[in-house]
């Protein structure tokens, strides 16, 4: 496939592997391959729990039963939690964009560690497996929600061990994965890059993965304890031999609170490097943005409890848990000023991928400030186990980590597959995806504030209206993400060949081929300025215009 | 570091970076340490909350064994140092030796187990039994909390058994070697945390009266 005229290695699509057809993908250990391994597996998981979450808002459009029984609905909620949670949106940006972006940025070859990298995509398929098999399984699926709560996950005869284990797999991938790109980055960033002169992306992903490094292990022995727990009855959280359950709480909340900041922190990293690309200026406050991902990162895992204000606590507690809650939004918001002072003044393109973000950016302020009602605890009182806490987690994870995705897929598309997708479709399902999206989780927060409880299969008839409302959003928002992937999709066949830098980016992926040969840079640059030094560019250059 | 040699033959050789390595394995090991800490915070809360029932459950233990299993472990943890001071100084044969008598430890410290373990259950001491049942929760807790903490660990001591099952291959295969031996580090490393994990676990539970 080379091209004799051009001094460039094949891409890394046509390099001749060792093994032939499938066989040279799944046992690639090749960072981009293995970043589109992720990709592809990832996008079928999620269009699964897509249409679970389609099927939850079509059951509750009426009272009573519309489309399904209460159980189903039970197995329903606590599967599309699951896959959305841990095959979704935890792997999500790290092991998709950080996995094929990550050494191209710092000008490295690979990660340092390639076959733990690839071990790491096999333990994903494979916990994931396990989590649709566990469905089909006599016994029946989980009906616990994600949350796994003890006594119920003790005690309920449907299939929580094959889920559970499966959880447990999908946490150590997620830890090989952190290893692996705090190593690397430590490690083989190009001689001259030093840390701040990395881009903020990989700034984002190094917090995310000290998280997932230093958090997951909790997740696993907790889940570990309770398959111990349900075979053998040692009883550790079963109060009927003297357990506790609210501590079952508090450590799966250890994890899983600093595992929303894994889900959010790289989308927080994505955004800061679409948004100077797009507004042709340098960022603005380079260094508040790099130390606030790891601010984040380190008072995200001080919060936990939380998200147990009514189980019973101290009321020491209580205020220091809420008073660290409100220590949260400092950085965040520190991130949103940054973000926005960018965007004062600069040339601002309006392609598909900033679209994403100016979506993420509203939503993401949104989500933010329901999650500051809800540290509030005389507010968190009446709201707890409500749609508005469910509205909250949606307008943070989906308006924010899901929009950030859809921005990054818009932006690396051309990276990643070397072709060009139709800039109208992506406009139009970036709008039904907006709009779809508001429609469906505004209302979420409404009822919930009104005292629409969250998990329940009927509701009394004064809700009525916000969940038609709320089932309608589901529809445009399904809409939108049709026409996005089919749109890119039909780019993959049809659109015309990208060249190496679309969008006028400075860091370094964007200097080599689009799609990058194997060996991703020919010579190892050297770097000497910051990643965002816009003085050159006026405009995006124009052939892709 | 050699990044100049692009060529893909080379590759091996061109990633080779100790330093990185060893950040690798002790990442991986604070994961190690922060599973077992999830149990440790099980155990401290439940300890706090039933301070005299864990006293009375452990003096059922036998310490003598519990001390036996410590020098054991400590004694094999050593022969697993040598073993990489001896690879250092080229000494192949006596590296494999000793990275072997640390095998017989370990395979020494499970057969002891084994038998504490089978003289706990001939007791009726075994979760859900209906002895333990009869217990006060505290006690209940306890045991729950020491077959479970020490089976896990016993399950890291195999895990670990393997590893080094591996590096007596490479030892042998001289992939392992004076010049590189950063691999027997790392399975070092890892018999060690099994060893510092028994460390703690041997006090918290025979020590307790």
């Amino acid at each position: 496939m080379g091209n004799p005229a051009s001094l460039a290695a094949p891409d890394f699509y046509h390099v001749k592997t060792k093994h032939g057809g499938i066989l040279g993908w799944i046992l690639s250990t090749d960072h981009k391959r293995i970043g589109i391994l992720y990709f592809v597996s990832m996008m079928v998981f999620f269009s699964i729990a897509v249409v679970i979450g389609f099927l939850m808002r079509l059951e509750m459009l009426s009272p009573g039963r519309t489309i399904v029984e209460p159980q189903t609905y039970n197995t329903f909620f606590t599967l599309h939690g699951i896959m959305m949670i841990f095959l979704f949106i935890i792997p999500g940006l790290p092991a998709v964009f950080g996995n094929f972006m990550l050494p191209l940025m710092i000008g490295a070859k690979d990660v340092f560690f390639p076959r733990l990298n690839l071990l790491s995509w096999w333990l994903f398929v494979t916990g994931g497996i396990l989590a649709l098999v566990s469905l089909f399984l006599p016994g029946g699926a989980a009906d616990t929600g994600w949350t796994f709560y003890v006594p119920y996950s003790i005690r309920t005869s449907t299939n929580v061990i094959p889920a559970m284990v499966a959880a447990f797999i999908l946490g150590f991938s997620s830890i090989l994965t952190g290893l692996n790109f705090i190593t690397t980055i430590h490690r083989m960033r190009a001689p001259g890059m030093d840390w701040f002169k990395m881009p903020l992306f990989v700034w984002a992903l190094y917090s995310t993965a000290w998280v997932q490094v230093l958090a997951t292990p909790i997740i696993g022995i907790t889940l570990l304890l309770v398959v111990v727990e349900r075979v053998f009855g040692v009883g550790i959280f079963d109060p009927t031999l003297g357990g506790d359950p609210v501590l079952y709480q508090h450590l799966f909340w250890i994890y899983s609170h600093p595992a929303v900041y894994i889900m959010i922190l790289p989308g927080l990293g994505v955004v800061s490097e679409i948004i100077p690309v797009f507004a042709r200026r340098t960022i603005f406050g380079y260094k508040f943005i790099a130390y606030s991902s790891v601010a984040i990162a380190l008072f995200g895992s001080l919060v936990w409890a939380h998200h147990m204000f009514t189980v019973g606590m101290s009321n020491t507690g209580m205020f220091i848990f809420s008073l660290l809650t409100f220590l949260v939004s400092i950085p965040s918001a520190i991130k949103i000023f940054n973000w926005v002072a960018t965007l004062y003044k600069g040339s601002i393109e309006l392609e598909a991928p900033l679209l994403f973000i100016l979506s993420f950016i509203i939503q993401f302020s949104i989500g933010g400030f329901t999650g500051l009602m809800l540290g509030v605890l005389a507010i968190n009182i009446h709201v707890q186990d409500t749609y508005f806490v469910v509205g909250h987690f949606h307008y943070v994870m989906f308006g924010g980590t899901g929009f950030a995705l859809f921005g990054a897929m818009h932006y690396w598309f051309p990276k990643m597959f070397g072709r060009m997708y139709a800039k109208k479709p992506a406009v139009i399902s970036w709008l039904l995806v907006t709009i779809g999206f508001n429609v469906l989780y505004m209302p979420f927060l409404v009822m919930g504030y009104m005292g629409m409880p969250r998990r329940y299969y009927d509701y009394l008839p004064e809700f009525q209206v916000y969940h038609v409302i709320s089932t309608v959003g589901s529809w445009i928002l399904i809409a939108g993400l049709l026409i996005m992937f089919v749109n890119l999709l039909v780019a993959l066949r049809r659109g015309s060949p990208a060249p190496a830098n679309p969008w006028g980016g400075e860091t370094l992926e964007w200097t080599v081929a689009s799609p990058p040969p194997l060996e991703n840079f020919h010579t190892i640059p050297a770097i000497t300025t910051g990643p965002y030094d816009y003085s050159k560019y006026e405009k995006i250059p124009a052939e892709v215009m | 570091m050699s990044t100049q040699a692009s060529a893909a033959v080379a590759e091996e050789h061109a990633h080779r970076d100790d330093v990185g390595s060893k950040i690798g394995i002790w990442l991986f090991l604070f994961t190690e340490l922060i599973l077992f800490g999830g149990m440790f915070i099980v155990y401290a809360v439940y300890r706090f909350a039933h301070p005299a029932e864990f006293h009375l459950a452990a003096i059922e233990l036998d310490t003598f064994v519990g001390t036996v299993n410590t020098i054991i472990l400590l004694t094999s943890s050593l022969t697993v140092a040598l073993s990489i001071r001896a690879i250092q100084d080229g000494r192949t044969s006596l590296s494999l030796l000793l990275v072997g008598l640390t095998q017989v430890l370990a395979a020494a410290f499970l057969v002891n187990k084994y038998f504490e373990w089978s003289h706990k259950f001939s007791l009726g001491i075994y979760p859900r039994s209906p002895e333990m049942l009869n217990r006060p929760s505290g006690e209940i807790l306890y045991f729950g909390l020491y077959f479970t903490m020490t089976g896990l660990h016993a399950l890291h001591v195999i895990i670990g058994m393997a590893i080094l099952g591996f590096m007596m291959v490479s030892i042998a295969r001289g992939t392992i070697n004076r010049t590189s031996h950063v691999r027997l580090e790392a399975g070092g490393l890892y018999w060690h945390l099994v060893d510092i994990i028994w460390i703690f676990l041997f006090p918290l539970f025979y020590l307790l009266h």
